[in-house]
Parts: C-alpha cells; structure tokens; sequence
C-alpha cells in the first residue's frame, strides 16, 4: 500500500492513470443513470399512499447518499494530504467538494418538495433534515475555506481539517432516524434484514445509485485532471502536453 | 512511517476525536430540548410544556377521527398504543392522513389536556409497495401495520396467479 | 408500463409539480457539472498553449536567451 501512496506523489502518474480510467466511469454513468431513470420514471409501480410523488425516491436517495460519501471522501483526502502530504490528495478535496454540496442541496429540494404532497409540509426541524442542512453549511465552509487564504497551503490545512471535524455529522445523519423521533421515516434498507420494498421498486433505485457514483467517480477523475494542469503548469511534461495537444 | 509523520496522524486523529466527543457531550446534555416531540405518553404524565409550542407524535387511533360536516374543524386521537391525547384542528388534512398511521401534530396542550394544533402532518413509515399489494392485504383483512410483514407473501401469490392466468 | 398515454406520465398522478421540478434540478445540475468540468479544460488547455506561445516570444525577441525547453522547436503552431 505503500507503494501505491509513493506512486501518488506523481501528480503525472495519476494524469496518465485516469485518463484510461475516465471513459469507463462515464460510459457507466450514462448508461446506468439512462436505464434507472426510465424504469423508475414510467416503469415501476406507484406506491400505494404516496402515488406517483415516489418517483422522486430516485433522485433524492442516490443524491443523499452521494452528499455523505463525498464529503467522507473529504475527510479521508484531508488526513491523507495532512498527514502524507501527497497533494493529489488536495486536488482531489478540492474538486469534489463543489459536487457534494449541489448533491446536499439535491438531497434537501426534492426531499422538501417530496414532503408537500406527503407529509403536508416542505420542511421539519426534525434530527434528519436538519442535520442534512448542517452538512450543507459544512460543505460551504469547506469550499469558502479554500479561497479565504493567499497561501494554497493553508487554505488545504483549513479545508482539510474542517472536513476531518465535520464528518462526525455523517454518522448523525444516518442514525438520526433511529436515535430521536423523526418526522422522516427510519431507514427502508439496512445491511441486515429485507428491504421494504418489493423489487420491482428498488433495482431501479440501486441502478440509480450505482449510476450517480459512477458519475461521482468519472466527474472527479475528470476534474482532478484539470486541477493538476492547473497547479502544475510550469513542469516540462505539462508544457509538452499543451503543445501536443489540437 | 517516519515519526513526524506518525505524530501528525496522532494529531488529526486527536482533533477528531475530540470534535466527536465534545459533539456527543452536547447532544446528550441536549436530548431533552431536542427531541421536542412528545409522545402520548409523556404528555400525559406531565413532562410536556403548556402555552409553548410542542410537537406530539404517534399514531392516529383508529375510530377517533370526529369530522364536523359544516366547518373545517376536526377531533382525532393520537396515540403510541398505551397512552392517548386528544387532537383538536381546524383546516385540511394532508391527504396520507388516515387512521391507523403515523402523524405529527405541531400545537399547544391545553391545561384540558388536548392539543391545539396549528399544523397536522402525516408521517407514513418506511414501506413502499405497488397498490395492487396493500389492496390484496386490505381486501384479505390485515391493517397496515401488517402490510411489511405480509407484503412479501401476498406479491408472490399475486405474480402466481398472474403467471397462471395467462397459460 | 405505469402509465397508459405520455400525457398521463407527464401528470404523474397529479403530482406533475412535484415529480418534474426534483428531477429536473437534478438533471440540470449533473448536466451542469459535465458541462463545466468540460469547458473548464478547455479553458486551461487554451491558456497554457497562449503561454507557452508568449515565451517562445519573449525568448525569440530576447535572442541569445535560455532556449525553452519545448520538444517542437521555438514556433509554435495556432490553427
């Protein structure tokens, strides 16, 4: 493992490396996002009370899911950059983290527009919206943190450190609707035990989700890649790769 | 690993740690004031606040709903199955309204000991399935509260039958 | 299929407001993010070939100069 985080230190190494790995990802993502969409869309039944307002499950649980992953995913790049020093890392926070918050702020408009036809209101201070509109402020701060320094390094530090500290609200969010009263419903899928929903409903939401991160995935590889252009720009294998480049 | 670099992870971890901790002990010393929802049974027994606004949580009892025919107005029970709280509510309930289900009642206690609610929502709990299942369920005399465990059953039978009718 | 016409899966039920306005911010925003993360690239592709263009420049004009370490000799081509 070692070996792969010494790797890590070449920036160039991982330019090469995504470059095969990207269009995978994005064939993925397509492909899986298209199929999900169109069974969920018109081909999954309705469900019994909530009518056709479940189609939203299908944005809205990949969404969540994605907001938390991400910005964990913040929180390992910023050990590892604080620690490791491998700056790869950084790029990695620092384009991943704009992705997280546009999927929070995903999660919490369809989940309040969901909430009209079902529970009869857009918003509850309960423990599971709120903490997910916590997560929102955290990722802002992250990304305000980033260009509030004229030193990149310290900007990385801040970021890294509030996303270290932050991501103790993951494990909140996702156990709000066990450990306090919630307006929103516990959990339909655990690791153990069924699933609360027949299968016709949820192979579409799985593919759902498999698609999203997918698209996380290629979007990041994408993005990194470009952050690396940025940052490196005066090495000799950039240069040679701009004037390669029609 | 070199021993800067060790004393660094310690670090990080440290803070961590310490963010977790010092989160914890607020959310313990807050459980009470955070969890403004009450259930039945803590309303009756006294630990809910009058004159402040409080959320009650629990189910709607079946046979309780009262409707007056020429008003808005409307009287149910909401109840966690050992202790009941009269509901009284003026307005449109949400359409997944419904006895036996879930429901969040935003209100005052009266000193009566009913819940003046300015805002009653449904809380429906984490079950989906097609309505072809919960009216079999239905139609075969199981109450919602049963429908997760039967659902599975009575989707299979159904696809059964589907299956044959169409040999 | 759920629904019998398009026009009824346009409708969804009733829930039509609901249904397109979580789908729609979503598609919009995913889409933006490709779009961006494209046009981002571009942007720095463009501005790296102008610089590089700029030093082949200033080193031809500064003659005698370090010669930059470019694989393709001083000219550079700009279709």
């Amino acid at each position: 493992m070692w070996a792969f985080l010494n790797k890590l230190r070449s920036p160039k190494w991982f330019y090469t490396i995504s470059a095969r790995l990207q269009p995978w990802f994005w064939a993925a993502a397509l492909i899986l996002i298209v199929t999900g969409s169109v069974w969920g869309l018109a081909f999954a039944p309705a469900d019994y009370q909530q009518g056709n307002s479940f189609r939203i499950i299908y944005v809205h649980v990949p969404a969540a899911f994605l907001a938390q992953s991400i910005f964990v995913s913040l929180a390992v790049t910023g050990l590892v950059f604080m620690v490791w020093k491998i700056k790869i890392a950084d790029m990695a926070a620092t384009v991943m983290a704009p992705l997280g918050a546009a999927m929070t702020f995903v999660a919490l408009f369809s989940g309040a527009v969901w909430g009209v036809p079902t529970w009869g209101t857009w918003w509850m201070w309960d423990a599971r919206l709120t903490s997910m509109l916590i997560l929102l402020f955290l990722y802002l701060g992250v990304i305000a943190l980033r260009g509030a320094f004229a030193s990149r390094d310290s900007a990385s530090r801040a970021a890294s450190v509030l996303a270290m500290v932050g991501v103790i609200n993951i494990p909140i969010i996702k156990y709000s609707v066990d450990w306090w009263y919630t307006l929103h419903q516990p959990a339909t899928f655990t690791v153990t035990g069924r699933a609360a929903m027949p299968m016709e409903m949820w192979l579409p939401l799985l593919i759902m989700v498999l698609g999203f991160y997918c698209f996380f995935i290629a979007l990041t590889l994408m993005r990194t890649r470009s952050e690396i252009l940025r940052r490196e720009s005066s090495k000799r294998w950039v240069r040679e790769l701009a004037e390669e480049a029609n | 690993m070199r021993p800067k670099r060790k004393q660094k992870l310690f670090l990080a971890l440290g803070l961590v740690s310490l963010a977790a901790i010092a989160v914890g002990l607020t959310l313990y010393a807050l459980r009470a004031n955070i969890n403004l929802f009450f259930s039945p049974i803590q309303i009756v027994a006294g630990d809910a606040p009058y004159e402040r606004q409080i959320r009650a949580g629990g189910m709607v009892k079946e046979g309780s709903v009262a409707r007056n025919p020429d008003s808005l107005d409307v009287e149910f029970t909401v109840t966690d199955y050992v202790e009941d709280v009269r509901v009284h509510y003026s307005g449109i309930l949400p359409d997944l309204f419904r006895e036996g289900q879930g429901v969040v009642v935003v209100g005052q206690l009266q000193r009566d000991g009913y819940i003046k609610a300015d805002q009653v929502l449904a809380r429906h709990d984490e079950n989906y399935m097609p309505p072809e299942v919960s009216e079999a369920l239905e139609a075969a005399g199981y109450s919602p509260a049963d429908y997760q465990a039967k659902a599975a059953e009575v989707a299979e039978r159904l696809e059964a039958r589907e299956g044959a009718s169409q040999n | 299929m759920a629904f019998d016409t398009f026009q009824e899966f346009l409708a969804m039920g009733g829930h039509a407001r609901y249904v397109w306005s979580a789908w729609g911010l979503t598609a919009v925003l995913l889409l933006g993010a490709v779009l961006h993360a494209r046009f981002e690239r571009r942007q720095l592709m463009r501005q790296l070939k102008r610089r590089l263009r700029r030093e082949a420049h200033q080193a031809g004009h500064a003659g005698g100069a370090q010669p930059i370490p470019t694989s393709r000799g001083r000219s550079t081509n700009e279709a």
